[in-house]
């Protein structure tokens, strides 16, 4: 048995590896980790880790759906820094008078995450009114949105103690973190959207052929634009998760490098950047892989910026993955 | 030639994908300076016995000598060098850059580490010449005509050193004349002692060019023989794997009966235009009708046909659908109105590669199975089965993605998600290019059943045959003007041909100035 039988043997473990290769690599982080990092399968390292890692899988949603259409968002920071900086500004009062502290803090919610949104109708519209390639038009906002930000606060970082916003950061029902349970709420949603709606299906469509999906009758623009919506969204509510953490928002500071992360999230979760392929639950792996390796390096003395370049080869590995799995 | 020892030998070659035999058992041999005819429905193994033989896949058992020597290529690249050559439907050549680089691609020649551009002009222009093609090498590939254009392909292909060269369709984006041109260069290579494998649906032009010919059915080889002593008939029947008989009574085509009577008319365009490839459009489909739409490539076929349906911007003119102006902004708007349009470009316009046969099918029915958002997959199941059994399209099941599927059963695919919405209008770009006989057939017997409850259907055809026989009326187009419209004895293939070739002028009494 030849050599045939063989030759599928490998073959069968190469596509295995390609469809599964995410999830294998999480167990074999988490378990090398259980090995060598000290204390990591403490309560205090699991919460630092989930906590860190709700805003890379929240922005990261809004990514696969843009990626699955075959775009890229590369605003998703500056949009967090947006939004993070509105919200402090609203709800002490500074933007325009508030009734009452609890009011203020609820239209801190909303609004900044509105805000978010409609910039990301911004990049949407750069893209299907103007034919701007995706990864240009978000680039105007990558650097515009933090301008604005910095704008907006002066360039000043604000620091605040407003318990009733920052239950959205650091508040806890029945142990659960807050923006844990937000993340699942937006993971699951997305995740259901994808698989059961219309909306879900066009996205695909739109990425997977886009003049077949506007002969089919699919609303190409209009499916295009949402994404990004989503995706502005998205960012919107991760920028408030960080500066409830933080307890301060610094324009400068806020969502830096998330853009990138998002990214990475998507891609080692094995949704292609070509489009026509999201996977929600790949993304969710994908972040917590991402977020291993740089605590993992981390508490091993190695610093951030060393982490970077153990990012970038997830990366590169993830699509060689990708791509061996398509010719298996 | 005849008794000389083969040029190329396959035996017992066997390919699986996953569980399912792709060939199984398979041969084929091919002598020095024939031109040999590889036959089958999509789905027989063409494809894969050749991407076993090029390297493109690995086989799982079987043995293969090339030249007297046993051969198994690694990759497209070592079966090139080696001396076998393949040439594709579509065409791989960069537009925007000189015929010189594209021919010289991936073998420049280098002086003192640079480009000697001066050598690398002079071989492209010897190696044109050999297909009395004398075109300026310095100019970029893409102002020239399609045919120009296949031929650089095949000099770049075949080079100096291919003895055997594979083409597979090469004529299905090629008119007439560059169909002979082709033909030419085949003569040239098969004098040169050059042998060619040649793929196509096109029975016609297997019997002009061809020697010999093998054909297979479900992975196996099951006839070889001298073109001229295997009759058309025989041909057929033995690719379907029925006997002769049978298929004489299904005729050459699949459509049966023709509708007589008058109709009411659905879709009435006057003077429509959008220059400059449509120019002045006047037809009239009515309900429970077949119009064809015949002319050559580039006479403004499908342009017209997309502005119909919304894809394209009308200059001037007036459609009337059921007695009503009707303008379509976008496809949506076509499809709301009851018309469905099948593309002439599969890969390109028609299919969503990575989606299931089940969401493919489904696309434009979408909006009908969706309550608040949220699509019914029972109903949608439902549909989807419907079709798959109402039409014999082979698929694993619903979820396996459309790209895996063979090309007839994609087009059924493609062909069900205008039939699942049940339209008024159907408009079928080239609906039986490129598939198999039995899927043509059973595409063609669709079609005519449907418009006998009353859709009504306008077909767009290269091949005069399926307008001839498969319409009830056609118009033919000339540079963007239906200059005719042919209906009852006057619409024969004599008649269409003339009006192609010389416009309105050109036949008897029954061909009528629209």
């Amino acid at each position: 048995m030849s050599e045939q039988a063989l030759s599928r043997r490998t073959v069968d473990i190469r596509s295995l590896l390609a469809r599964h290769g995410a999830l294998i690599a999480l167990l074999v982080l988490v378990a090398g980790n259980m090995a060598l990092t000290p204390h990591f399968l403490s309560w205090q390292t699991m919460s630092v880790n989930l906590t860190q890692v709700t805003t890379i899988i929240i922005v990261a949603v809004g990514m696969t759906l843009v990626i699955a259409t075959g775009g890229i968002d590369l605003s998703v920071g500056a949009l967090m820094a947006i939004a993070g900086a509105f919200a402090p500004l609203i709800f002490e009062g500074k933007l325009f008078p508030v009734p009452s502290v609890l009011a203020g803090v609820g239209i801190a919610f909303v609004l900044p995450v509105l805000i978010a949104g409609l910039c990301g109708w911004f990049n949407g519209y750069l893209i299907t009114h103007f034919r701007i390639q995706p990864m240009i038009a978000t680039l105007v906002l990558f650097t515009a949105g933090r301008g604005v930000a910095q704008v907006m606060t002066n360039g000043n970082l604000q620091a605040f103690r407003m318990p009733a916003f920052q239950v959205i950061g650091l508040g806890k029902v029945f142990g659960v973190p807050v923006q844990v349970i937000l993340m699942i709420l937006i993971v699951w949603a997305a995740a259901w959207t994808m698989r059961r709606t219309r909306f879900g299906r066009e996205v695909l469509a739109v990425g997977g052929n886009q003049r077949a999906a506007r002969l089919a009758g699919v609303p190409v623009d209009h499916t295009i634009r949402r994404v990004y919506i989503i995706s502005g969204l998205c960012s919107g509510i991760a920028g408030l998760i960080v500066i409830s953490i933080n307890s301060s928002a610094d324009a400068n500071v806020v969502g830096l490098g998330s853009e990138f992360d998002a990214i990475a999230a998507v891609t080692v979760g094995g949704t292609r950047l070509s489009g026509g392929v999201a996977s929600m639950t790949g993304t969710v792996i994908g972040a917590l892989i991402i977020q291993i390796v740089r605590y993992m390096l981390l508490a091993n003395g190695v610093p951030d910026s060393a982490a970077m370049v153990v990012k970038a080869g997830l990366i590169i590995l993830a699509v060689a993955l990708q791509t061996q799995g398509q010719r298996a | 030639m005849s008794e000389s020892a083969p040029l190329l030998s396959m035996r017992g070659i066997t390919k699986r994908f996953g569980g399912n035999p792709a060939l199984a058992g398979a041969s084929f041999e091919v002598r020095p300076g024939e031109v040999h005819a590889l036959v089958g429905q999509n789905g027989a193994g063409k494809s894969t016995l050749i991407k076993v033989l090029t390297g493109y896949y690995r086989r799982d058992a079987g043995e293969v000598s090339f030249l007297g020597q046993p051969f198994q290529a690694a990759s497209p690249k070592e079966a090139q060098a080696a001396g076998i050559s393949t040439i594709h439907q579509e065409i791989n050549l960069v537009g925007y850059r000189s015929v010189t680089e594209n021919i010289c691609l991936g073998r420049e020649i280098r002086r003192f580490g640079l480009l000697d551009w001066r050598r690398m002009h002079a071989v492209a222009e010897q190696l044109l010449a050999r297909f009395n093609v004398a075109i300026d090498v310095r100019q970029p590939l893409h102002v020239y005509p399609i045919a120009t254009q296949q031929m650089v392909a095949i000099a770049r292909a075949v080079g100096f050193s291919a003895r055997l060269v594979i083409m597979d369709e090469p004529t299905s984006s090629l008119t007439d004349r560059e169909i002979d041109v082709l033909f030419g260069v085949i003569r040239q290579l098969k004098q040169e002692g050059v042998a060619v494998v040649f793929v196509s649906h096109k029975l016609d032009e297997l019997y002009a060019v061809c020697d010999r010919v093998t054909v297979m059915r479900d992975g196996r080889t099951v006839r070889v023989a001298r073109m001229d002593e295997l009759p058309k008939l025989e041909l057929v029947a033995t690719m379907l794997g029925r006997d002769a008989g049978s298929v004489v009574r299904q005729g050459a085509t699949g459509f049966g009966e023709k509708n007589a009577g008058a109709t009411r008319a659905l879709l009435v365009t006057t003077d429509l235009a959008a220059p400059p490839a449509v120019q002045q459009v006047t037809l009239r489909v009515g309900a429970g009708e077949i119009v064809g739409l015949a002319g050559l490539l580039g006479s403004g076929r499908t342009e017209t046909a997309r502005i119909l349906f919304g894809a394209d911007a009308a200059a001037s003119g007036k459609i009337m659908l059921r007695d009503k102006e009707f303008a379509p902004r976008e496809p949506r708007d076509a499809i709301r109105a009851g018309i469905g349009y099948c593309t002439e470009d599969r890969k390109i316009e028609g299919i969503v590669p990575d989606m299931s046969v089940r969401e493919n099918m489904t696309l434009a029915l979408l909006p009908a199975l969706t309550r608040s958002g949220v699509v019914d997959e029972e109903k949608q199941r439902r549909v989807v089965e419907g079709f798959i059994a109402r039409l014999g399209i082979r698929c694993t099941n619903l979820e396996q993605p459309i790209r895996q599927l063979s090309g007839g059963n994609q087009q059924k695919v493609l062909v069900a998600r205008w039939l699942c919405m049940d339209p008024k209008l159907l408009i079928l770009d080239e609906p039986t290019r490129g598939i198999d006989v039995g899927a043509k057939a059973d595409i063609q017997a669709l079609i005519r059943e449907l418009a006998r409850h009353g859709l009504g259907v306008l077909m767009i055809s290269s091949e005069v045959e399926e307008i001839v026989e498969g319409s009830d009326r056609a118009y033919v187009m000339r540079d963007g003007r239906t200059v005719a419209e042919l209906s009852g004895d006057g619409l024969e293939e004599h008649g269409v041909l003339a009006v192609m070739a010389h416009g309105t002028d050109g036949a008897n009494g029954e061909v009528a100035d629209v």
